[in-house]
């Protein structure tokens, strides 16, 4: 381990200077939420902890995560968290392929038992024994298997590697699976989003590595930091819910006033995510600013929760097209105009006692 | 000596002479209210539970459903200066934490209180004649048994809707609520302490909300059989059903044994 380079000695190599170098550290602590104190800290373990290792592996996926994480906002953080993970294998980022990319993935496994982090973008599929994804001529599920086994703690990216997302979709045809649904004896933080957000992706990979430990995590296993609250919760639009005016349809005036996208089906009250505050694109905006609804793409099986478009949610039990309010109204009306009947059938036997007793 | 033996106080012209002197009262009349009787069944704290009860679930009712279909937008003000689906909610969450307060009495009032005031939290599954006598009330209910029987508490079959839809259907409804809330409350909160684990079994919030919705129209559907049937059994049964529910006493009509 000796051998590896110091994350500053890294950054010092690329030509960035030590005033960028306290900026980005600065810009990190504030970004996990630490204090100003834990800048030294930071910049601490960037002058004398060696790099550690990262395996980062591709599932079932549609890259959207690798190609978020390459665009985080400032560009320095990019830049450094990139050469700061060695990543050591990454069949989408590196330069060899075939043979000599998997003797890459090996080298790695061996050199650094126990010591390199496992990230995880897409899930493997169990069905026909993994066949419906190979990796190197091998289902993907050996190969997960075969870099988790050593690996000190595993990083789920997205939401396929958290919750399975579309390949994951009723009726699910592959049986793609989570991760941690294959991988049971690892650490495993989620960081749900499909992609995540490019911050809080680089943010986790800094917190683990400069203080060589799990940020804090949900119940669900996600790090708190970035996950603890609804984008309902911070949303701009929030003034608009409380006063109860919202956007009726899809360009009416409401809709150019940016009132709250509520009915038209946002998730944003039922979806974990720092997309309100940490924002897109160097915090350009994020999807309810450009006024269209939260589709809630970092929760657990988002694509199975009706239309993107409804507030309330149909139900598949009840038939393609029932929500809450269907169902419950139909059950409610059948008993309405059972218990009617139920009256005047009672009020005729009434009666009819009544006059077989006069 | 004699004080266990009845001896009225008034010669026998003046019982009842306050009834007679109406003029409406027949001598049956007389004869019946000299038999019939009542039992004190429901105590106070359970009488004011269920009404209390009863108005908050109206209000979490319709406060609820309006939080699932929000009424149409309102520019009555700037948005700083409105709060109408702020007053809808602040309503929900105030009953929701009533009905909450008064279950929890109300359990404690099980222990404590009479017998009646346990009956809503157990129904005796293992004892036959308890199902022999719940298919008789069906019967009773679909017309297949001429006079009904006399019951001091509830019946078999108002026994099991009260448990399913009150004791379990209550449970539900505040687990889930508070769950809900909770994400409001933020993490670490005492809701969230209390209940949040329950969003972690369902995992997608949206699905929690979805069965919390689906929860208030059992509730609704609890309440139109409920008051149907109170009403109802008022009119056609054997004893008091609604004034029960404001004296506590259940009033028998008849004195005949079943």
């Amino acid at each position: 381990m000796s051998t590896i380079e110091t994350f500053y000695d890294v950054m010092r190599r690329q030509g960035i200077t030590r005033r960028s170098f306290m900026k980005y550290c600065s810009l990190t602590a504030a970004a996990l939420g630490l204090g100003p104190a834990y800048v030294p800290k930071i910049a601490e373990a960037m002058e004398t902890k060696p790099r550690t290792p990262v395996i980062w592996v591709h599932g079932l996926e549609c890259t959207c995560c690798s190609e978020s994480f390459i665009r985080s906002a400032h560009p320095l953080a990019k830049d450094v968290v990139l050469s700061m993970i060695s990543l050591d294998y990454d069949d989408t980022l590196m330069a060899a392929a075939g043979t000599a990319a998997e003797a890459a993935l090996q080298d790695t496994i061996e050199k650094y038992k126990g010591n390199y982090i496992l990230a995880v973008e897409g899930n493997p599929p169990l069905n026909e024994d993994g066949m419906f994804c190979i990796v190197g001529g091998k289902p993907f599920v050996e190969q997960l298997k075969h870099a988790a086994e050593h690996a000190k703690a595993i990083i789920s990216w997205g939401a396929c590697a958290s919750y399975g997302c579309v390949q994951a979709a009723a009726p699910n045809p592959t049986r793609a699976t989570p991760v941690h649904k294959v991988i049971t004896d690892k650490p495993i933080i989620k960081v749900p989003g499909c992609p995540p957000i490019a911050e809080v992706m680089t943010g986790v990979i800094t917190y683990m590595l400069t203080f060589d430990r799990l940020p804090e995590l949900d119940r669900q296993g996600r790090p708190a930091m970035f996950y603890s609250q609804r984008i309902h919760d911070k949303c701009y639009r929030r003034p608009h819910f409380d006063a109860g005016q919202f956007v009726e349809h899809w360009d009416d005036d409401y809709a150019r006033k940016g009132y709250c996208l509520y009915k038209m089906g946002c998730k944003g009250p039922t979806t974990y995510n720092a997309c309100s505050t940490v924002r897109w694109n160097d915090g350009v905006s994020f999807p309810i600013q450009s006024g269209h609804g939260c589709i809630g793409c970092s929760e657990d099986g988002f694509w199975d929760q009706g239309s993107f478009y409804d507030r309330l949610t149909n139900i598949k039990q009840f038939g393609i097209e029932a929500n809450a309010d269907k169902v419950g109204g139909t059950a409610a009306a059948v008993v309405g105009g059972a218990v009617a009947v139920h009256a005047a059938v009672s009020a005729l036997k009434r009666a009819q006692k009544k006059n077989e007793e006069a | 000596m004699s004080d266990k033996i009845f001896h009225p106080a008034r010669e026998a012209h003046e019982i009842f002479e306050a009834s007679r002197l109406t003029g409406d009262a027949t001598l049956a009349d007389l004869e019946s209210i000299r038999h019939s009787t009542s039992v004190y069944v429901y105590q106070a704290p359970v009488r004011i539970w269920h009404w209390v009860n009863a108005l908050a679930i109206t209000v979490l009712c319709v406060t609820g459903y309006l939080i699932g279909r929000p009424l149409p937008t309102m520019q009555i003000a700037e948005a700083y200066d409105q709060f109408v689906m702020g007053y809808v909610r602040f309503a929900h969450f105030a009953a929701a934490m009533i009905l909450t307060v008064g279950f929890f009495g109300r359990i404690y009032w099980a222990f404590v209180g009479n017998s009646h005031a346990r009956q809503m939290f157990y129904v005796p599954i293992f004892n036959p004649r308890f199902w022999r006598e719940l298919l008789w009330e069906l019967r009773w209910y679909m017309f297949l048994e001429k006079h009904p029987k006399k019951y001091v508490g509830h019946n078999p079959l108002a026994h099991v809707a009260m448990f399913c839809f009150m004791t379990l259907g209550l449970t539900f409804m505040i687990g889930t609520g508070w769950a809900l809330y909770a994400e409001g409350a933020g993490q670490g909160s005492l809701p969230d302490t209390a209940m949040g684990w329950l969003l972690g079994l369902v995992q997608n919030s949206q699905r929690l909300h979805t069965l919390h919705h689906l929860g208030m129209w059992a509730i609704v559907i609890f309440m139109i059989i409920h008051i149907y049937a109170a009403i109802r059994e008022d009119i056609m049964s054997r004893q008091s059903m609604v004034s029960t529910m404001i004296s506590g006493h259940r009033m028998f009509k008849d004195d005949r044994i079943d």
